[in-house]
């Protein structure tokens, strides 16, 4: 503010004359602090559907996206024998490129069982890989394992891996897909039942831990 | 020739007069700028921030250009970034500058807030100026993770699934901020979009703005003095002894004292333009498909502390501390001014501060340290790649060599090595039979313990005792074999067909277990 300029009503002394008390009371003050209330009604009625579209994404159940896919026939998967499969996830949208697909790894237990695990580590989400020799998944990031049924065997994860709500549909292995799997979120539409976080013990073996 | 000199001058000085009468800013700008500071703070000491800041431009001037080539779109982002490191002229050069130029600004934010912690200047009146530089080092860090996901490759995309991991955590709201920060169900397109959001224009222009109040603060309270030991900080007499301070010594910053700022945030534009030109652009790695799993991921250096810790935390602890540590640590640098407003400057008269630093730089380098290895990680290829060494299948009887191919087999190099080849998750085998007797391994292979999966299911009773009798053989550079001295007593007591393979040596009270 340049100095040449007074405030209008500004006076040098501290304490205000009887004057400008009624100044500060007068129409135009009245009719300002009504603008400002105006705008803060206005700037409510904008801000309602600016938070909806920016929360958007959180309203959808995790659950609710996405769909059942088929992974082919069950012919594919020996029994005994854990394979990769890959497929395009049902909740994929418009410019998702390559990241809308997804790969699990798919269990055979026996000609009708069968257990779809998803493949990200139920630590931080990282891709495990499965060794069918020691039948164990492994985790890159941090050393996670898990056996052959997904159970946590060792390392961070506190609990074992997710696994996919299946269906065999005529000779058709067919999976619910969602979203990505976390310990909030669900892999797939199963049962609510099951809590996603629970933290298993090591390994219930007793006696000396060598090393 | 003078005459037209003079008309030269005039003319310039007339064509200022015309602006600043209108703009009325070069005066005030030109004041600031030469204001007077204490001689003692004119020091190499006092030179980071303004660095931060050059470095600061060098970003945003980089962000633009490399915006005009990048996609921001899930299916294009890596195929622009290949586009720029290897088809557009000085594409490399200039995802190189922009990269490196990001590592040097976070290392500049952290020397600049140990300088200002040391040196006790966050004290009264510079509380404020503190806070909001809290503020910036953690919007600094926020551009870095999110520039991380800019280049959208493999790391970028895996990254993201840990983001969401730890979102995951959150107790109530967990699943509604997965999708917050994913934008979705998926990692995909939205999630790209809000990060380029958040990397191109929100933090960005919080952080402008945030530089612009730490300035002005600093301009309005002076750049601190040099700290003695003694001269105590108090509110009601500091500001009068800068002031008196400043009049007795002053020197006009600019350009008395700020030569050196523009001296070395040259040579730190110097350094940035070195390392962009020798060691060039960082990535982009593998393209983001999540179906090509043979990888590894790793966050960016900033963050390599972060992976390293979450590989330490015992199941039951990750939440808690993943989600209670930030929040303290975090509340701990923003209340610190107001809670050691007054008191002694000199770091010599604060041992708390110094071992603070101390400790904290010594555990955040040796987590990073960890993290450019990651010893926790499984080795995938160890199995197949790291043949056993030859001279431990030397003088070894058939069973154990077939135990050295179970070794192999069962992927148990993954996570242990032999002869310094393998995964480092578990401990070396090299001597594992002399600090184990062959009832403790037979137990650890088949029921795992500790950090090991039990391999009861994976091994038949064949293979586990030639695996055994091959690890019976391991015992470093001939050391004793652990034995089970009780078994000796017992043995001794009944008769003399002992089972145990030690050697008829003077039987020493061994013990196996740690």
């Amino acid at each position: 503010m340049s100095e040449l300029l007074k405030h209008p009503g500004e006076s040098g002394s501290a304490d205000p004359t009887p004057e400008e008390k009624a100044a500060a009371h007068s129409r135009r003050s009245f009719l300002f602090k009504m603008s400002v209330l105006l705008n803060a009604a206005v700037g409510a009625v904008m801000a309602v559907p600016l938070a909806g579209y920016l929360l958007g994404p959180t309203m959808k159940k995790s659950t609710s996206a996405g769909g059942w896919i088929t992974l082919g026939s069950v012919d594919n998967f020996p029994v005994g024998e854990t394979r990769l499969v890959d497929f395009d996830s049902p909740a994929a949208r418009l410019g998702d490129g390559e990241t809308s697909k997804v790969a699990c790894w798919v269990r055979r237990v026996s000609a009708q069982q069968f257990q779809v695990f998803a493949i990200n580590c139920a630590h931080l989400g990282c891709p495990v890989r499965w060794f069918a020799q020691s039948k164990l998944f492994m985790c890159p990031c941090h050393g996670g394992a898990y056996y052959e049924d997904g159970s946590r065997a060792s390392g961070p994860p506190e609990r074992g891996l997710f696994e996919y709500q299946y269906k065999i549909a005529g000779n058709a292995l067919t999976i619910h897909a969602g979203g990505m799997p976390t310990l909030a979120t669900q892999a797939s539409c199963s049962e609510k039942s099951k809590p996603l976080i629970q933290i298993q013990s090591a390994n219930d073996a007793a006696g000396t831990e060598a090393l | 020739m003078a005459d037209l000199k003079k008309r030269t001058v005039d003319a310039g000085m007339k064509a200022y007069g015309w602006l600043e009468h209108r703009l009325g800013l070069i005066k005030p700008m030109w004041a600031a700028a030469s204001h007077p500071t204490p001689a003692n703070n004119a020091s190499w000491m006092y030179v980071f921030g303004s660095a931060a800041t050059v470095l600061l431009i060098l970003q945003v001037v980089t962000g633009i250009l490399l915006a005009l080539v990048y996609s921001p779109s899930a299916s294009e982002a890596w195929g622009s970034l290949n586009l720029l490191n290897h088809n557009i002229a000085l594409g490399w050069y200039l995802r190189a500058l922009h990269g490196w130029g990001s590592d040097f600004m976070i290392a500049i934010v952290i020397l600049h807030m140990i300088q200002v912690f040391l040196f006790g200047a966050y004290k009264f009146p510079r509380e404020l100026t503190w806070i909001v530089g809290v503020l910036l080092l953690l919007m600094t860090l926020g551009m870095a993770f999110t520039g991380q996901v800019m280049r959208f490759d493999q790391d970028a995309y895996w990254g993201l699934g840990i983001g969401a991991s730890i979102a995951s955590r959150v107790p109530f709201i967990g699943a509604p901020l997965v999708h917050l920060v994913l934008g979705g169900p998926i990692i995909g397109g939205a999630t790209l979009s809000r990060f380029f959001t958040l990397h191109v224009f929100v933090i960005p222009g919080l952080l402008l703005a945030s530089v612009g109040v730490h300035v002005f603060m600093v301009l309005r309270h002076g750049v601190s003095d040099w700290p003695m030991p003694g001269r105590i900080v108090s509110k009601a007499t500091y500001e009068q002894e800068y002031h008196e301070l400043t009049q007795k010594t002053g020197i006009p910053f600019v350009p008395d004292a700020a030569w050196k700022d523009a001296v070395f945030a040259a040579a730190i534009l110097f350094a940035v333009m070195a390392c962009a030109f020798f060691f060039g652009p960082f990535g982009p790695g593998g393209q983001p498909d999540p179906t090509i799993i043979q990888t590894a991921p790793k966050p960016d250096f900033a963050f390599l502390w972060i992976y390293a810790v979450l590989a330490f935390l015992p199941p039951s602890l990750e939440t808690p501390v993943l989600l209670v540590a930030p929040v303290l640590g975090i509340a701990f640098l923003l209340l610190l001014p107001i809670f050691a407003a007054e008191g002694e400057r000199h770091w010599a008269r604060r041992p708390v501060a110094v071992l603070m630093v101390s400790v904290i730089a010594v555990t955040l380098g040796i987590f990073t340290h960890l993290g450019t290895y990651t010893p926790w990680s499984p080795i995938m290829e160890a199995w197949t790649a790291d043949a056993v060494p030859v001279k431990y299948l030397h003088d070894r009887t058939p069973l154990e060599r077939q135990g050295a191919m179970v070794l192999q087999d069962k992927q148990c190099r993954n996570c242990h090595s032999l002869a310094g080849a393998g995964g480092q998750r578990g401990p070396a085998l090299d001597a594992v039979a002399s600090h184990m007797t062959e009832d403790q391994i037979y137990r650890q292979v088949l029921q795992g313990g500790g950090n090991m999966p039990a391999y009861g299911n994976a091994l038949n009773p064949s293979e586990t005792k030639a695996l055994v009798a091959f690890l019976e053989t391991l015992r470093g550079h001939d050391l004793a074999p652990a034995i089970d001295a009780s078994r000796t007593l017992a043995s001794t007591g009944e008769t003399h067909t002992s089972a145990t393979p030690a050697p008829p040596q003077p039987v020493q009270p061994h013990s196996a277990t740690p």
